[in-house]
């Protein structure tokens, strides 16, 4: 196993691992309460984080 | 396989939305890492070689992405454009960004297919990038309170129509100027970077119709660190300007897989990561002990300096122009500004 494919491998563990744990301590999710498949046309406002937000 | 079996995750267990947004990643990821789809590289190659065929095909991705965005924006009022305020952080912000990425050899979307793609630095810097945007946005309010105004909305002032006529303008006034500078005689675009913007310019807009928000990359880097950093008692959410946000503290307290940029950032690196798997992995020159304290340095401050700029290349460059912000229009010369020296920097360091 080459050092390269050994550091490749432990990144990808390394997010999976992160995710996991995130998902364990986070609040559930309510798969009832989903959001639109497409929010064009929902009528919803978008809710999500983005980079231009200021605050 | 394993793509497809998170995929199958996210139906199941999240939502069938975040599922499609993290196909929409695999696309981008794959479309970046196929077409070698590189900002940085783009705008390098313009300054050192005057090849002007990367900032080309960079300009062409904004011209489609706002032929595609602007009209969803003025057809459906409930999708948001990528509106950040023209502010003394963003002129810092972007220039400081703009010199950075060319020591670190990768923006943000850059940093993020190159570490699916398994180059070593990239994949060394995107925590570096995480806690520099979570930091950044956790001193915003200290940055914003040297001078700030409004977001602009070009597409609100102007209306649809006027706004996209004037970005088309703008862009090719850019590529005239682009094409001065490079010489009549050189070859001013390549099909790998055309059909990498008609790519990328689709999947923005699918982006903006099914989230409702336009494509970004470092707020989901800062997400994660701050949930990190919450988790380890060292920062206090409630008392921070930022995280103390309703949007910002109920993000914290909820799966990162309801997010929509993390979900497109994992996308990404999916995406760029079949590509890996399917051409082999990326070659990557080894780098000396130097170079690689220098380039992880470098992705920290591309992570604060893209919060201080409300965006990097793709959250406020790509999105920003192409959903009619002023700030991307701010954005775009200052991180060229800042090129100019990191190309300086880049070179004095051998990388």
């Amino acid at each position: 196993m080459t050092l390269r494919f050994l550091s490749i491998t432990l990144f990808w563990i390394a997010l999976a691992g992160f995710v996991a744990w995130d998902w364990s301590r986070s609040l559930p999710v309510d798969v009832l309460r989903e959001p639109p498949l497409l929010a064009a046309g929902s009528g919803q406002a978008a809710s999500g984080g983005h980079c231009s937000l200021a605050r | 396989m394993a793509l497809l079996a998170f995929f199958v995750l996210l139906v199941w267990f999240v939502a069938l939305r975040q599922a499609v947004l993290f196909a929409v990643g695999i696309g981008m990821g794959a479309a970046l890492a196929g077409a070698r789809f590189g900002f940085t590289t783009g705008w390098r190659q313009l300054v050192e070689d005057r090849d002007p065929r990367g900032t080309v095909g960079q300009l062409l991705l904004l011209g489609l992405a706002a032929t595609l965005s602007m009209p969803l924006l003025a057809s459906y009022p409930e999708l948001q454009a990528a509106l950040g305020p023209p502010s003394v952080s963003l002129v810092l912000g972007a220039f400081v960004f703009g010199l950075a990425m060319q020591i670190s050899d990768g923006c943000g979307s850059g940093t993020l297919y190159k570490a699916g793609l398994g180059v070593p630095l990239n994949m060394g810097i995107l925590p570096l990038f995480a806690l520099g945007s979570f930091l950044g946005s956790a001193h915003l309010d200290r940055w914003l309170a040297l001078g700030e105004v409004a977001p602009v909305s070009i597409v609100q002032s102007w209306g649809a129509g006027a706004a996209l006529a004037g970005t088309w303008v703008a862009l090719i006034a850019i590529g005239v100027g682009v094409r001065l500078w490079a010489g009549w005689g050189r070859a001013w675009i390549a099909r790998r970077w055309v059909w990498g913007a008609i790519a990328l310019a689709v999947l923005a807009a699918l982006n903006l119709a099914i989230a409702g928000q336009p494509w970004g990359v470092v707020y989901g880097f800062g997400l994660w660190a701050a949930k990190l950093a919450q988790a380890s008692g060292s920062f206090d959410a409630a008392g921070n300007v930022f995280w103390s946000q309703a949007g910002n503290a109920q993000r914290l307290s909820q799966s990162l897989l309801l997010d929509v940029t993390s979900i497109t950032n994992i996308g990404i690196l999916g995406g760029a990561l079949w590509i890996a798997a399917r051409r082999g992995v990326a070659s990557a020159r080894p780098l000396t002990g130097r170079q690689w304290l220098i380039g992880l340095v470098a992705g920290f401050v591309l992570g604060y300096s893209s919060r201080l700029a409300f965006g990097c290349n793709i959250g406020a460059m790509l999105s920003g122009i192409s959903t009619g912000s002023l700030h991307g229009w701010i954005w775009m010369p200052m991180a060229f500004a800042g090129t100019l020296i990191g190309v300086r920097v880049r070179r004095h360091f051998n990388f």
